[in-house]
């Protein structure tokens, strides 16, 4: 058994950078030991939208970015072996796993063993109304008939099992994303699945890695308050994870960013509840215990992690459709621009109040407020204020699609018959998801591992 | 050395994250020695009026003396939260930056 394992992140989010992962898989590369690089790019609403995208294009339904994210560094990767895990699978972890072997095929490289972890779709494992009875807080399923998708968060243990059966790729759909990093480290150490200190490392490690450059300076600068050198190179993460389930974090050498106390606590929390119990698959972590060290220039040592054993239940993302989204938006310059902006804005409420009542929406004053306030907020400045460039921005939500294009039109109408100077009228509908959490009986949870690809 | 009022944006770092309308704001103090001032000062009351455009139904912090760091966790704030949300920031990021408006006095 080895004692070291050096886990990259390549990407943390969807929409991450794509060439973030090159100089990450060099750094993996010089590493002595097992090495894993993981893409997590699987948020909540991503795989419901990609749901939809299958059911348009039964081939789709997968990350739309894994060309950009993988082939860069497959080639490295398997040579070097590397091996990849990746949520970029969403709601197709098979279409994704074949296009991977496409893209080898095209690099001319041998075809690599490439897994798919089946299992957390819950289309025809549990019906609407059973998935509403499980919902945590809130109702947005009641009543519901057709769900758009249900996917249970899988552990890590399906991601051990395809890397033990020798996969140089592990594709998966829904995992928990600490999973990404805790997989690769049960295969690693054969950790037994009820070391709740270990596994409870394994989780923090992926926690702290799941989002990418979010631990090496990114989403931390504050200048000057909080600097970080050359953010347009910031480095992505390497952790250098040991069998007893220590860990530092670190980045590969010349690149930008930082890895400091502050940069790793604030991610050691990011989307946390109650620190004393983060609910993963395969344990309930305690971080109340965790202590950060910096020991080295952008090396930074996490212990500490506490495991209790693991919840009795597994959660589940269920979506269903939320109608649409509508948001038009027109500016107001110059003199008074404020008066105008109010005048325009009431104009529009006046004739939604004859034309679609029942609608709720919102109007913010891009200038004046445009995050922090709610409907009463941004009217409230708009009294106020003596801002020389306003730009309203109306929204609402409907399953009436219809009445939605009624907001979008009134504020078009502001062209020609409302108040002086409004100007740049941009208007979209988008389709809406609503999502729910739910809590999952594990019986429901069979993971299945597929092997494609050489010598499967 | 006499006290002085600061911004917690002088003395720390916030983060924010989202799970459907429940929002987390980490603030973790740049300098360990700040940790009891803020602990004492900075208590969920004084958090939810900072919150109370957004009208709060339940604030709970999390103090973790060994990362001189707390959690806050604010339920209801996110408007439905990111899938319901009629606003431009339905994740609430953006929010992390008004707990550090909060007013504290340390010393020296």
């Amino acid at each position: 058994m080895p004692d070291t394992a050096y886990i990259g992140a390549g990407a943390g989010f969807a929409g991450d950078r794509t060439d973030a992962a090159g100089p990450v898989a060099d750094a993996l590369a010089k590493c002595d030991g097992l090495r894993f690089l993981m893409f997590e790019c699987l948020a909540e609403r991503t795989l419901a939208l990609s749901q939809l995208e299958r059911r348009r294009d039964p081939k789709a339904g997968f990350n739309p970015s894994l060309d950009k994210f993988v082939g860069p560094i497959l080639a490295r990767c398997l040579r070097d072996r590397i091996k990849i895990v990746g949520n970029f699978g969403a709601a197709n972890p098979r279409g994704a796993a074949e296009r991977i072997l496409k893209l080898a095929d095209e690099q001319g490289l041998k075809a690599p063993r490439v897994a798919v972890i089946e299992g957390d779709d819950l289309a025809g494992v549990l019906s609407a109304q059973e998935l509403a009875a499980r919902e945590i807080d809130g109702a947005i399923l009641r009543g519901a008939t057709q769900i758009v998708a249900a996917n249970l968060y899988l552990g890590g243990e399906p991601i051990a099992q395809a890397l033990d059966q020798g996969a140089d790729i592990v594709v998966t759909g829904r995992v928990a994303d600490s999973a990404l990093a805790l997989g690769p480290l049960m295969h690693a150490f054969g950790w037994q699945r009820d070391n709740w200190d270990r596994l409870a490392a394994g989780t923090m490690a992926g926690h702290l890695l799941e989002c990418g450059a979010q631990v090496t300076g990114g989403y931390f600068a504050d200048p000057p308050f909080k600097p970080v050198a050359r953010m347009a190179d910031i480095g992505y993460p390497v952790a250098e994870i040991g069998a007893d389930g220590s860990m530092v974090i670190g980045k590969p050498d010349g690149t930008g960013g930082r890895v400091e106390r502050q940069t790793v606590t604030e991610q050691l929390l990011y989307e946390i509840h109650d620190p004393a119990a983060y609910l993963a698959p395969d344990v309930v972590l305690d971080l109340t215990a965790v202590t950060v060290e910096e020991i080295g220039r952008d090396r930074v040592r996490v212990t500490g992690a506490r495991g209790k054993p693991a919840p009795d239940t597994l959660k589940a993302t269920v979506c269903i459709d939320g109608g649409v989204l509508g948001e038009a938006e027109i500016s107001y310059a110059g003199p008074n621009a404020a008066a105008r902006a109010r005048l325009a804005a009431e104009t529009v409420a006046e004739r939604m109040k004859r034309r679609a009542p029942g609608l709720q929406f919102r109007t913010d004053a891009i200038g004046l407020v445009s995050v922090l306030g709610n409907n009463e907020g941004a009217f409230a400045r708009l009294r106020n204020a003596d801002a020389a460039d306003v730009r309203l921005r109306f929204a609402a939500q409907s399953v009436i699609t219809a009445e939605v294009e009624t907001l979008l039109d009134e504020v078009e109408g502001l062209y020609c018959a409302g108040p002086a100077g409004g100007s740049g009228v941009r208007r979209r509908l988008t389709p809406r998801l609503a999502s729910a959490s739910c809590l999952i009986e594990r019986k429901y949870a069979q993971p299945r591992v597929v092997m494609l690809g050489g010598g499967a | 050395m006499s006290p002085r009022t600061v911004l917690l944006h002088e003395i720390a770092g916030a983060r924010s994250g989202d799970k459907g309308n429940r929002l987390n704001i980490a603030l973790v103090c740049r300098d360990p020695a700040h940790y009891a001032a803020v602990a004492r000062q900075v208590t969920p009351e004084r958090v939810a009026q900072a919150f109370a455009g957004r009208k709060p139904t339940r604030v709970v912090r999390y103090d973790l003396p060994k990362l001189a760091a707390f959690n806050f966790v604010l339920d209801d704030v996110l408007e439905g939260g990111v899938n319901a949300s009629l606003g431009l920031d339905g994740h609430g990021k953006s929010l992390s930056f008004v707990l550090l408006e909060i007013a504290i006095e340390i010393e020296g």
